[in-house]
């Protein structure tokens, strides 16, 4: 039986494990905290489909397809709800970028619907008054991340071993921090932002964000609600942007996002980013004015230089397959990121194009 | 007859003494539960002084409001089941410089702005409470009156039912009050944070009547009425005797006393005492009074049942059980350092508690801590810290200094207190697999088993997520399952998104 190591168990890594596990492999996952810790912890858990850069539509697309293929396997604990997203247009220029949209999406297969003012406050009663109106796409979801990792690595069957140092990546194998190694046929690199540590020279950068937690509010939101600038400032190279972006859990709470600063490394919560974040969302949520917030954390994303994630067979080091650098959708794009590594390994063929997600694609490009 | 007030709890008028917190007047008026937890279950106070998030309810259209901090007077209506809120107009926000920044108004609190007033610093203590003594000093008399009085002398002012919710920069803190956030600067800062309860679940821990030992005695001394009502207490440590005197004075029936402590381990402790004649004089007086309550060692509470609310605790005592008819229970296995202000700051911790160097200052220069929070040592020890703390973060460090003979025999006095007290292995065995560990989230014993440690129960079961932040359920994890918990992440207790808008202030110095 072939071999196979991943190393981390964000939900990334947790998806490879099953994917390589599918497909023949004896798979064994290094964590060097514990399962879904990371950036995987400090996301939202929105299963979105976004539509920019084209690579972006493609992976998360099929991704959301997969995730509601296993929809009905899920435990409850993940937490999973269609709540849909709900893609705010604030002005005339949003209105058009929402059409633009939504024709995007159609291509892809991914239903839309745009809501004018009136029916979107009847869907989002809690909402200020003057948004023109939203798109909605209805097959959105949420899941609760750390437990779709965790189940995602029990269904793989995969060996975990919990507190693995792993210093770096090297042909068919890792290294530990004490020098010894591990062989196998087929290695992972699915560290998320510390993927860069492990092999020494991938495009990663840290974007940090800053979350908040509500107490439980049921009712005061139904959609995942964002506002549309949400993508421009996402893959915008702005140091720092603040979007409106808000999360109904199916518990009640609210998660409330998102802020996006580049190569800020220290997870202190900064209480200027946390203001910013939250004056946007009570300016167009008013009542969660009065709704305690409980805790605020922040997360490090892996960014790349073209926000589109590292999948596949790194170039020069035989067996080694890299999956990072997903940014803020490894959740949604989990899936769809371990049917290509899995792809890859076997060299069977992929469900969709590959090509944009090359690690190997900026030496390409700088040797031109 | 006290003087009333009326309020409406969902919708239905009752009169609550107005002098009551409301947790303490609702409870008074067998109105004992606050909501439905996550899976349905009652909700009911537990803790009395705002750690444990139970007794939230929404107070006049506020949601999450924790009645146990919450004066009844004034208070127009109650709602225990989530309603959706209305938008508000913006809080107030200000912005301020002081000299000392008190943390706390318990003994350590008043003692250090004390001392730092009087060295004519200018001084503010907050505290979560609505008034100042802290728990010991709680509906107080006496020395807090005095304590209080120096302060007041020396111009110190005072923010009641105001907690710390964020650090902003060096010495630069966001309070929120209940309608508004300030924003203060400051040259010195004492962590004055008291302790809190350690509580262990045990099968029917949650039932409504069921409270925290020092729960217990802080609702009663905010105005609970417990004439005529059946009260079993158990637990461990010192607290035992003084809340059993304080639910007779006020016209309860004590039923039991029950300490999980061995007979000869408290008697050498008591006997160890003769080194400290007050405290001597104090544990006799308190045994005096007491009387005839039926005082047990080695025993320890095994179950709580009750249709909706507590009627019988069942206690384990050296041979077999016992089971006792009681309205009202208070459960508490001793006192923890709250150094969840130190953390948040940034200071080094030790064991749990604010480490300090001799003149109380933390390993953050110029945060001092003192008082419970640096390890529970009781009344003398606070006092003495607080003294040392205040003088010190006014630049005064030989006070420390002349204090330290007396500051050192009263931490031995903490150490004997806390082997005396320990607690015993068989209290591990207490839940089930169907007993509610975290309560905010109701995540089960059974749930826990498999988890290897505490960042990955937080994450894969939701223990210690809820609205407490795992003040209750993590330090019974640390004794239950030995893990290593901690982790404060802002703010340091829920406040409305509201009091989180604003950005911090550039202030005078342009930091």
């Amino acid at each position: 039986m072939s071999e196979a190591l991943v190393v981390g168990a964000g939900i990334v890594g947790a998806a490879c494990a099953r994917a390589l596990a599918q497909a023949g492999f004896a798979v064994t996952v290094f964590e060097a905290a514990a399962v879904g810790a990371g950036a995987t912890r400090a996301g939202m858990g929105h299963v979105v489909v976004i539509d920019e850069p084209a690579g972006e539509l493609a992976l998360s697309a099929r991704s959301r397809r997969l995730w509601d293929e296993l929809a009905g396997e899920l435990p409850a604990e993940v937490e999973r709800a269609v709540c849909g997203t709900l893609w705010l247009a604030a002005g005339e220029e949003e209105q058009a970028e929402a059409e633009r949209k939504a024709g995007r999406l159609a291509a892809a297969g991914v239903a839309a619907e745009w809501l004018d003012a009136a029916a979107l406050a009847r869907l989002e009663p809690g909402l200020r008054s003057g948004f023109r109106g939203a798109l909605r796409v209805p097959g959105d979801s949420v899941i609760y991340a750390p437990r779709a990792a965790a189940w995602l690595l029990e269904r793989s069957g995969a060996r975990l071993e919990l507190g693995a140092r792993v210093r770096r990546l090297v042909a068919r194998g890792v290294e530990f921090g004490d020098g010894s190694t591990r062989r196998a046929d087929v290695v992972v690199n699915a560290a998320g932002l510390a993927a860069r540590e492990l092999t020494p020279g991938l495009p990663l950068r840290a974007r940090k964000g800053h979350l908040v937690i509500s107490e439980r509010c049921p009712g005061l939101c139904a959609h995942q609600l964002v506002d549309l600038s949400y993508v421009r400032l996402a893959h915008g190279d702005a140091a720092e942007s603040v979007a409106f972006n808000v999360q109904p859990r199916p518990n009640g709470q609210l998660l409330i996002g998102s802020s996006r600063q580049f190569d800020v490394e220290d997870p202190a919560v900064e209480p200027r980013m946390l203001a910013r974040v939250v004056a946007l969302a009570v300016e167009n949520l008013p009542a969660l004015a009065r709704v305690p917030a409980l805790r605020a954390w922040t997360g490090l994303r892996a960014a790349t230089p073209d926000g589109q994630p590292l999948i596949g067979a790194l170039p020069g080091l035989d067996g080694v397959y890299v999956a990072a650098g997903h940014e803020g959708l490894g959740i949604t794009t989990a899936l769809a990121t371990a049917e290509l590594i899995a792809a890859a390994a076997t060299g069977r063929a992929a469900p969709i194009d590959a090509a944009p997600y090359r690690p190997g694609r900026f030496a390409e490009a700088a040797r031109g | 007859m006290a003087e009333t007030t009326r309020i409406a709890l969902d919708g239905k008028p009752i009169d609550l003494p107005a002098d009551a917190s409301l947790a303490a007047g609702l409870i008074g008026h067998r109105e004992l539960v606050c909501g439905r937890s996550p899976s349905g279950r009652l909700r009911a106070p537990l803790c009395g002084m705002g750690i444990c998030h139970e007794c939230r309810a929404t107070v006049d259209g506020r949601p999450g409001v924790r009645t146990c901090l919450e004066p009844a007077r004034g208070v127009r209506t109650v709602e225990r089941e989530t309603r959706l809120p209305a938008a508000e107009a913006a809080w107030t926000r200000s912005e301020r410089a002081v000299d000392v920044l008190v943390v706390g108004a318990g003994p350590a609190g008043l003692a250090a702005a004390a001392e730092a007033g009087e060295r004519g610093r200018r001084v503010l203590v907050v505290d979560d409470n609505r008034a100042a003594g802290g728990q010991i000093w709680r509906g107080k008399t006496g020395r807090a009156g005095e304590l209080e009085q120096r302060c007041s002398r020396a111009g110190v002012e005072f923010l009641a039912r105001t907690s710390l919710a964020l650090r902003l920069g060096e010495r630069h803190l966001r309070l929120v009050g209940p309608r508004e956030v300030l924003d203060l600067r400051c040259s010195a800062i004492v962590l004055a944070s008291g302790a809190t309860e350690r509580f262990l679940p045990f099968p029917g821990w949650e039932l409504p009547g069921v409270l925290g030992l020092g729960g217990l005695q802080a609702l009663i001394k905010d105005g609970l009425d417990v004439r005529g009502r059946r009260v079993v207490l158990a637990g461990s440590g010192p607290l035992l005797l003084a809340v059993a005197a304080l639910v007779q004075q006020r016209g309860g029936l004590v039923r039991r006393v029950a300490e999980q402590a061995p007979n000869d381990r408290v008697a050498g402790f008591v006997l160890g005492l003769a080194a400290h004649p007050s405290k001597l004089a104090q544990a006799l007086a308190l045994r005096v009074r007491l009387g005839s309550v039926p005082f047990a060692y080695s025993n320890w509470p095994l179950e709580a049942r009750g249709a909706g609310r507590l009627e019988t605790l069942t206690l384990r005592r050296p041979s077999g059980t016992e089971s006792i008819d009681c309205d009202l229970a208070g459960i508490g296995f001793g006192l923890l350092p709250n150094a969840r202000p130190a953390a948040l700051l940034g200071c080094r911790l030790e064991r749990g508690a604010v480490a300090v160097d001799p003149a109380q200052e933390t390993s953050v220069e110029g945060v001092f801590a003192a008082g419970e929070c640096t390890g529970v040592g009781g009344l003398d020890k606070a006092l003495l810290e607080g003294r040392s703390a205040g003088a010190a973060a006014a630049g005064d460090r030989d006070l420390a200094r002349a204090l330290a003979g007396r500051l050192a025999r009263e931490r031995r006095f903490a150490a004997r207190l806390e082997q005396a007290f320990a607690l015993r292995d068989e209290l591990r065995a207490l839940p089930r697999p169907e007993t509610i560990v975290c309560r905010c989230e109701d995540v089960r014993w059974g749930e826990l088993a498999s988890r290897p440690d505490w960042t990955d129960a937080k994450l894969q079961t939701r223990c210690g997520m809820g609205p407490c932040q795992g003040r209750v359920c993590a330090p019974a994890l640390e004794f239950l399952r030995g893990w290593a918990v901690g982790d404060a992440r802002p703010p340091l207790v829920p406040v409305p998104c509201g009091a989180l808008v604003h950005p911090p202030g550039t202030g005078a110095d342009g930091a």
